[in-house]
């Protein structure tokens, strides 16, 4: 295996990691002092392998395709927003809208993630080793978010399809959110999901939370109608 | 936009640098506010005197007359010190007393500011030249507040500048807006809080001297203008021995918080905190919304 391409923040500019970054169609690369920087490994589009050595700003790895980011550290708002697929960890805390508008991939907070963990996610499974802060998978479409711990107050308001996995308490549920019952496919994704994350769980303590539906005011019979004017 | 950044010293280590270390973390904060910006630092606490920092934006004040004047109004001596345009009142009289006669009798000069141990420094500009105009890097003291400012809600001006202070030793800044702050500053001024600008923030940090006066421990102060204040909102204040964070109920406006063994801090955004000594150690986290912390030395 060769050495990971060593990036320092310190010396040269985040315009200039990212570009490098950017441009690798695969390999390693290992990013030292980020001092909490905005938008780091931002909009990478090959299978490259980013380990980044410190605490990192707003938008860490937005929109990553392929991608594996790593970051050895707490991460600021928007981790992995929009991400489309590869992996994204944190070991520490994430800052809110962590996994926001999602569409696939993983993305796995060691620590805890805060507000807004999951908003508008279409696809992307989220791991959270703590706890999430309020109005977590708000309008949640698609995806799976686990929670190893606690979820704050309006758990999946105005939630469509997406899956909810708590293991703690839950403050509150949002509007339209209900528990549900977990089924045996529910254990086996849990435990694959978990394996991927490398965190240590039992699937069966997990509560099972989703849309009750009732909030849908879009029928297929509605297809034909004349709309107003 | 605005950015916001607080330290509070737990331990005597930092006092001998809390102004350079505020440098530092307002500086990462420039992009958020390039249009004004503002420090208050706390430091040199007297039992038996107060400091009021007042303003003379663009106007020749003869301070030393101005001085003498208040010392004859209020019977107890006052000495000055300037700082460019801001000039620094040393009286034994009281601080609100001072405050009064300054607003009504030097109309020229705005009050930004009163305490025992504050001193509060404010200008329009590039938040690096103000902090170096200032000399906030040559400062000591226990702790500070600091902000830089994008307008949104009143004129790019000095006295629109953050932080605002209209109690004894006690000062905010904000990121965010604030939407019932005309009727809450007209409730106010009908419990004899007085306003010298238009600006949302000032009436928040008046709402907060309000209820500090009315008998509220800086947290009960907070908590019930969680009730009150309309709008969104990180706040940091600083009062004569205490710092305290609080963000709305739907946490909006970002913020992130750092402690150690020897200062707790805040800011907009890490980059801040990246700048603080021993920072690898620190416990790093979000404060949840609605929720009031804070720190005091006792």
């Amino acid at each position: 295996m060769t050495a990971a391409t060593a990036l320092d923040l310190a010396g040269a500019t985040l315009r200039e990691v990212n570009s490098t970054l950017q441009a690798a169609d695969g390999g390693s690369f290992r990013v030292v002092n980020p001092q909490g920087a905005h938008a780091l490994a931002c909009g990478l589009d090959a299978p490259v392998s980013v380990h980044v050595d410190g605490p990192v700003g707003y938008y860490c790895a937005g929109m990553n395709q392929h991608a594996t980011v790593h970051v050895d550290g707490n991460a600021g708002t928007g981790l992995a927003e929009n991400v489309m697929s590869g992996t994204v960890t944190v070991t520490g805390n994430a800052g809110q809208s962590a996994g926001a508008t999602g569409h696939g991939g993983l993305v796995v907070v060691h620590g805890n993630a805060s507000a807004r963990c999951g908003i508008s996610m279409k696809g992307v499974d989220i791991v959270v080793g703590g706890d999430v802060g309020h109005m977590s998978a708000f309008m949640a479409q698609a995806g799976n978010l686990v929670v190893l711990g606690d979820a704050g107050a309006d758990l999946g308001d105005s939630i469509y399809e997406a899956r909810l996995f708590v293991r703690g308490s839950v403050a509150s549920l949002g509007a339209d959110c209900v528990e549900k019952e977990v089924r045996p496919e529910h254990l086996e994704f849990l435990a694959a999901r978990l394996a991927d994350a490398g965190l240590d769980a039992d699937p069966a303590d997990f509560r099972r939370y989703g849309s009750a539906r009732r909030l849908y005011n879009f029928h297929p019979d509605d297809v034909d109608a004349e709309v107003a004017r | 936009m605005c950015g916001i950044v607080g330290l509070f010293l737990k331990t005597e280590r930092h006092e001998h640098e809390l102004g350079r270390l505020t440098g530092l973390m307002l500086e990462q904060m420039r992009d958020r506010g390039p249009d004004s910006a503002g420090f208050a630092i706390y430091g040199d606490d007297r039992d038996d005197h107060v400091r009021l920092t007042v303003l003379a934006e663009g106007v020749d004040v003869d301070w030393g007359d101005a001085c003498g004047r208040m010392a004859d109004a209020l019977g107890a001596e006052a000495t000055h010190r300037t700082v460019r345009d801001h000039a620094v009142i040393d009286t034994a009289a009281s601080g609100a007393d001072a405050r009064r006669w300054l607003i009504e009798n030097l109309p020229e000069a705005t009050v930004l500011g009163y305490g025992h141990g504050m001193e509060l420094y404010k200008a329009v500009g590039d938040p690096r030249l103000v902090a170096e105009r200032y000399d906030l890097a040559g400062r000591t003291g226990t702790h500070a507040i600091a902000h830089t400012r994008m307008a949104t809600e009143s004129a790019v001006t000095t006295a629109g500048s953050h932080p605002f202070s209209t109690g004894e030793d006690t000062c905010l800044v904000h990121n965010g807006s604030l939407s019932n702050h005309n009727l809450l500053r007209e409730v106010l001024e009908s419990k004899g809080e007085s306003f010298q600008t238009e600006n949302d923030t000032e009436v928040a940090a008046g709402y907060v001297a309000w209820r500090l006066a009315e008998g509220d421990t800086l947290t009960e102060a907070l908590e019930r203008g969680i009730d009150d204040l309309d709008g969104f909102y990180t706040f940091c204040v600083g009062t004569r021995d205490g710092f305290a964070v609080v963000r709305d109920p739907i946490a909006c406006k970002p913020a992130v918080m750092a402690e150690t063994d020897d200062w707790v801090a805040m800011a907009s955004e890490y980059r801040a905190i990246a700048q603080l000594p021993d920072v690898g150690h620190a416990t790093v986290f979000e404060p949840d919304p609605a929720r009031i912390f804070a720190w005091s030395r006792s």
